[in-house]
């Protein structure tokens, strides 16, 4: 046997050579002469190119020691009232169907109130929770048993009031589409610590949000810095599947060839983007193991899904959650629940309340299962949505009555990863309209969450059109308060 | 000295609170203390007031600024406002140019502080952001010197700073002059005259280019790149086998006359102009935009003049007796997104479209960055807030983009009525036909079709003056001063005599005088064949731009692009026969080490196959590929659920049958919020915006497309089908897997790759022959086995697989 031909066994396998190659190869006319082709190269064993695969996910330093080394965002899609769930006003409540003030109105601009709304109180109770008092609805119950693990802002504000171009906003710091999201932005600034799946992982329950794939998408980044969307229906991660027919051995025979000729082109032409792409086809293999082995939740134990509430085999938020948590543990970066159905613009007296059974229960066994884990220090969990919701009631007085969009102040919390917990700061005037106190732009919001994850918000740029750009854009003042 | 006059000032200048009245005092105590006024140093002017201490009022003006103010603009203004950057135009450390001021107007109004925009911007106050910028503000003893100095009358002595006319104009600015074309040593290598630009660059740099590629390689290069299909294994033959000379140029004029240029060159475009089949945003609905992707594909194949492509598409409707192409080629700038969302403002969301115009002319033609200007001046280049508006009001006055009935909100275009007929689609073709030939007939024949098509016709533009309002911070309820359609003051003026609309703003872009068009177009193509610009950041040729690497040379095509007439082919032909571009691609360890990033073209650029083409050739591998043009969109293969809307838009992906499922990328439906996955992963951009360059990436997802898609798993099956079917039953599996790696990578395999693959189908074989469920279970969902039994082909598919997922098929070698 040639030498060339050894090592290609090596490669190769020899089972697979021996047991039924030879006679066909022996039988072909063409193959003889290319095999008495001595100038033929032998195959580069792996890792023997002396390119290494550039690897733009290789986990970086951060600016500064982290608080937080990873991020679950669970976004409620439509924005839900504030004035029902965190933000009380009982003064709101005296002025119940009383015309709201003309000052309050002037110069506003809805997407859909008329001229002279009128005020509707929070139509659900709050109570004070845990040692740090925090004022929660009724609406939560799960999570008022959390409520000294959280830190409440509930003086957000936004510059967008339709759910597109406010979701793009909050997700990428400007109000359209084409700048690279806040999960982009964590991985390009701090890579990967997971090597079988993706840096960057999104999960939406319900439709899609409005915002679009841009949401996660990376904007001008490199693209190998998006979230990738995983599924709840189908396949997991779109082609994570092998055709019917392709069994995983038959699938390694396959890698292990395109490998092999992957790297006689890679000796052939030096060029170190072939590493990269051999890396790549070993990285979705691994993912072919990963992703099912990820979102198979079988063997979580019965208390486990109950904690979230799950009810078995039913895709979901509350399962989201879990996956969430599964994620985390496997070293993903970013991690983004999207719950699609807040945008109450009427029935909010049984709508909210729905929505809030979805996903009240889940978020705080979320919380719970993270800190029993001990995972919860270093993950920084946020919950939010687009904007708020107005004073100002939508539709006709009664049980049908709605909220329209309110950018001016919105309620956010964050939990973990550093988060100083057990306070809300921020205050609102009296009918929840302005903020008086704390105003924190979303900007801020977003210079604090990098600043969580290890990272000032002015040095993590990407030049782009002559300008270096920032998730905060030109704005961008951390909240003090919040880090622990 | 009496200082009266300054207390008496400061208390009359209006919004002068308490704090400035503070400053005052500090000042006072300074001046005091130098003792400068009596160091007053005469200017040239005749003398003026004299103060009440009885000095002129210009020698206390001079003296202060010598002093203090001169040293004061060096220390605190000049890093911006200097000899090497000058941000908005404006250089603050010489005299006439501070005296002419930058893009916001003259700097300082003599006697008159707080109109002079020096005083203004240092104080912050309005809405303009304070100097010095992200840095500490000036204290108040020297902003109080700077109103002194102002107030006495401004004088900066002429001796004082450096004489300097104008600002250095930045390189882009300045309109390209066609250079001598260098000599070079090694006079037996150039082909053209681009490669003696690159190899005298080489030279001085002691390098030497690359080995002419091999012939098998040049033909698929120049297939993939001018057509974006790999070459025929008989065109392949065809090139090997001709030895006479020109063989090569005959291959690239074959390439250049085919319906697939267009179909190719399409590609970039239709990202320039964020061209998608659906509106954006929540409900992202489907629009039929698609006669306006036609047009690019009739125009680029017909190789129209690049300004008349330009002027068309900005403002076909505006031409004399326009036709109805020449109003389908506006459809251009009707590529903005839409949010129909219930709760949006048509007013806004209109205004937002003039603004995504004006931003992606700039880019696409300019290769500016204007957006920055929509709500400041711009902080590096010479636009100016205004001057942003002067060009939306250009593109003010059209329809609006999106109509309410108080709930719903809908896209209502502006709409162009197109008729589909058989009849007219013969004319179209026609017309194509007759493009190619002359101006003045195909002028005549549109006018035809046009006598026909005026029933359809709608008037795009509303009639009235174009005016626009400066939106203060960018916002349009806060609107400003008005202003009239003009452009930016840096670049030629807008001639008088010029229609003050689009048409005249496109023809004004593509005058022989404009300094940027056609080096950011030349730019353009050059990237797209060498992997890299000469200008590597194509979006951008302002001031934060990457200088050239070869100036001379983007300047020599720039003006020979200009001078031959804009024409494409002819360019795309100029570079792809020069021997830089068909030099190897290998990478030597010298080379990585002399210029690891290819700057100096010492090599080609292996290039991955942008996202559309990955699937076209595939398809072509495998036999399948439809060639029909134009049309709706089609609907591929896509798994289930990837659409998953709110609201009235369909989620149904109407999923196209028989051929029409392999027609070319560029023709499958695009929805922004969810472009086709395959697409997405391989770097396409979601088209909600312009871009001018994607990125490139190899990541898993790519991976997990080629191995698995369906898609790509049809062709799989195809391929191996096709070679069953394309050899004899008597050929040796050794037979079948040249004519496979040939197909795919259009080149021989050597002995080992050979080895690989043979074995690879013959231990494959034994496999299924042990299962041949499996073998069953992998064909089964695809009707592209040519009537092969599955265990027949099974082990063909598996090596199909294998050879349309190495990186050597996706990729221009």
């Amino acid at each position: 046997m040639t030498p060339d031909l050894s090592r290609l066994m090596t490669e190769i396998g020899r089972r697979e050579f021996l047991g039924a190659g030879t006679a066909g190869l022996a039988g072909s006319v063409a193959l003889r002469s290319l095999l008495a082709d001595d100038s033929a190269a032998a195959i580069p064993p792996a890792g023997d190119s002396g390119i290494a695969p550039a690897d733009p996910l290789a986990e970086k330093k951060p600016h500064f020691a982290p608080r937080a080394k990873q991020l679950i965002y669970l976004h409620m899609v439509g924005a839900p009232s504030q004035l029902e769930l965190f933000d009380h006003k009982p003064v709101l409540s005296q002025y119940d169907g009383q015309p709201c003030p003309a000052e309050l109105l002037e110069g506003q601009r809805f997407a859909f109130l008329k001229a002279n709304p009128t005020l509707m109180g929070p139509r659900f109770g709050f109570s004070q929770h845990g040692e740090s008092g925090a004022s929660l609805s009724e609406l939560l119950p799960h999570l008022a048993r959390q409520a000294d693990d959280l830190a409440i802002v509930r003086s957000l504000k936004t510059e967008e009031f339709n759910h597109g171009p406010a979701q793009v906003f909050m997700m990428t710091g400007f109000g359209r589409q084409g700048r690279p999201s806040l999960g982009s932005w964590l991985t390009y600034g701090l890579g990967s610590p997971s090597r079988n799946l993706p840096a960057f992982v999104v999960l939406v329950t319900g439709k899609q949000p409005g915002g679009g794939s841009s949401l996660w998408g990376s904007g001008f980044l490199p693209s190998v810095y998006q979230g990738v969307q995983f599924r709840t229906k189908g396949e997991p991660v779109l082609f994570v599947t092998n055709p019917r027919g392709i069994d995983p051995p038959a699938r390694r025979r396959m890698l292990d060839d395109l490998g092999a000729l992957n790297r006689l082109q890679l000796e052939q032409t030096g060029d170190p983007e072939i590493a990269t792409r051999i890396a790549s086809y070993e990285l979705a293999y691994r993912m072919q193991t990963a992703v099912p082995d990820l979102m198979d939740v079988s063997g979580e134990p019965k208390h486990i899904q109950e904690l979230y509430g799950i009810e078995s085999g039913k895709p979901g938020f509350a399962s989201n959650c879990l996956l969430a948590r599964r994620l985390i543990e496997r070293g993903v970066r970013c991690v983004q629940l999207y719950d699609q159905g807040w945008d109450h613009h009427g029935n909010i007296a049984t709508s909210l309340p729905k929505k809030c059974r979805e996903i009240d229960q889940p978020v705080a066994a979320l919380l719970q299962d993270l800190k029993q884990r001990g995972l919860l220090k270093d993950t920084l969990v946020v919950w939010g949505g687009e904007f708020g919701r107005t004073p100002m009631l939508q539709g006709s007085a009664g049980p049908k009555a709605g909220r329209d969009h309110h950018k001016d102040a919105f309620t956010v919390w964050m939990a973990g990863g550093g988060v100083r917990p057990g306070q809300t700061i921020g205050r609102t005037d009296e009918l929840g309209y302005h903020i008086v106190e704390d105003a924190v732009h979303v900007n801020d919001f977003h210079a604090t969450l990098l600043q969580l994850m290890g990272l000032e918000h002015t040095r993590l740029t990407w030049r782009y059109q002559g300008r270096d750009f920032r998730l905060t854009d030109v704005g961008g003042n951390v909240v003090r308060k919040l880090l622990g | 000295m009496d200082s009266g006059c300054h207390f008496a000032f400061a208390a009359d200048s209006p919004g002068a609170g308490s704090r400035r009245r503070r400053n005052m005092m500090l000042v006072l105590l300074s001046l005091c203390g130098s003792g400068l006024l009596q160091q007053a140093v005469a200017d040239d002017r005749p003398p003026a007031a004299q103060s009440a201490a009885g000095k002129p009022a210009e020698a206390q003006s001079a003296a202060l600024f010598k002093e203090q103010i001169y040293p004061l603009l060096l220390r605190k203004c000049a890093a911006c406002h200097g000899e090497e950057s000058q941000e908005g135009r404006l250089r603050l450390d010489a005299r006439s140019t501070t005296l002419a001021g930058g893009i916001s107007g003259p700097a300082v109004v003599t006697g008159k502080p707080e109109a002079s925009l020096l005083y203004q911007r240092i104080l912050g106050d309005g809405d303009l952001d304070r100097m010095p910028l992200d840095e500490e503000p000036l204290t108040a003893a020297q902003i109080e010197v700077v109103r002194r100095w102002i107030e006495l009358g401004a004088v900066w002595p002429r001796d004082i700073g450096p004489e300097v006319t104008a600002p250095r104009k930045h390189w882009a600015f300045i309109p390209p002059k066609q250079p001598a074309v260098p000599e070079v040593k090694q006079t037996s290598w150039p082909h053209n005259r681009i490669d003696h630009f690159l190899l005298a660059r080489m030279e001085q740099a002691g390098m030497a280019p690359s080995p002419r590629a091999g012939r098998e390689q040049l033909i698929r290069r120049a297939s993939l790149h001018l057509t974006g299909l790999p070459p025929s294994l008989a065109e392949i033959d065809d090139f090997l086998s001709d030895d006479q000379p020109g063989a090569f140029a005959r291959v690239v004029d074959r390439l250049l006359a085919s319906p697939r240029y267009g179909e190719r060159w399409a590609v970039p475009w239709l990202d320039a102009a964020r061209y998608a089949d659906s509106n954006g945003y929540q409900r992202d609905g489907r629009r039929e935009a698609w006669p306006w992707r036609d047009w690019v594909v009739a125009a680029l194949n017909a190789d129209m003049p690049f300004d008349q492509f330009t002027i068309e598409q900005i403002a076909g409707d505006l031409l004399p007796g326009a036709t109805l192409l020449q109003r389908v080629a506006t459809g251009f700038h009707r590529n903005t997104m839409a949010n129909v969302e219930a709760g949006t403002d048509p007013e806004e969301e209109h205004v937002l479209a003039i603004l995504d115009r004006v931003n992606t002319t700039g880019t696409v033609w300019l290769g500016l960055s204007l957006e920055c200007a929509s709500c400041h001046n711009h902080k590096y280049d010479p636009i100016s807030q205004r001057e942003y508006y002067r060009l939306y009001a250009f593109f003010s006055g059209t329809e609006k983009e999106i109509e309410t009935n108080g709930t719903e909100r809908d896209f209502i275009g502006p709409k162009l009525q197109v008729p589909l007929s058989r009849e007219q689609q013969q004319q179209r073709d026609h017309l194509q036909a007759e493009l190619k030939q002359k101006q003045a007939e195909r002028t005549r024949l549109l006018a035809t079709l046009d006598e026909q098509q005026r029933n359809w016709e709608q008037n795009l533009q509303l009639p009235g003056e174009r005016m626009a309002r400066v939106f203060r911070r960018g916002d349009f309820l806060n609107p400003g001063e008005a202003v009239r359609p003009g452009t930016p003051a840096v670049l030629p003026p807008f001639p008088a005599e010029a229609p003050a609309t689009r048409l005249g703003l496109a023809r004004w872009l593509v005058d022989p005088a404009n300094p940027l068009v056609a080096r950011v177009i030349v730019n353009r193509q050059w990237a797209a064949l060498f992997g890299q610009g000469l200008v590597r950041t194509p979006e951008d040729f302002g001031i934060q731009g990457e200088r050239p690497t070869h100036p001379e040379l983007l300047d020599w095509l720039a003006v020979d692009f200009v001078r031959s007439g804009w024409c494409l082919k002819r360019l795309h032909r100029q570079m792809v026969l020069s021997a830089a571009w068909q030099q190897s691609s290998r990478i030597t360890p010298e080379l990585r080490k002399q210029d690891p990033t290819n700057r100096l073209l010492a090599r080609m650029q292996r290039l991955r196959l942008p996202a559309e083409l990955v699937r076209d050739h595939v398809l072509a591998v495998s036999g399948l590929l439809s060639q029909r043009m134009e049309g709706p969109p089609v609907f591929p293969y896509q798994p289930d659920g990837v659409w998953n809307h709110i609201g009235r838009a369909s989620n149904l992906w109407p999923a196209s049958t028989g051929t029409e499922k392999w027609r070319r990328g560029l023709y499958v439906n695009w929805r922004r919020t969810v472009p086709y996955p395959s697409f997405v992963n391989f770097d396409a951009p979601t088209r909600e915006q312009c871009t001018v360059q994607r990125s490139q990436s190899s990541t898993p997802l790519q991976a997990l497309t080629l191995m698995n898609d369906p898609a790509y798993m049809e062709a799989a099956v195809a391929l191996a089908a096709r070679l069953l079917n394309e050899l004899p039953a008597e050929a040796s599996d050794a037979d079948r897997v040249q004519q496979g790696f040939r197909l795919a990578t259009g080149r021989q395999p050597s002995a080992v790759e050979m080895r690989i693959l043979v074995n690879r189908v013959q231990v494959e074989r034994t496999e299924y022959a042990e299962d041949p469920q499996r073998a069953e279970l992998l064909v089964k969902d695809f009707p592209v086995t040519g009537g092969h039994a599955p265990l027949a082909l099974a082990p063909w598919v598996h090596v199909a697989s294998v050879l349309l997922n190495l990186d050597e098929t996706i990729t221009r070698n």
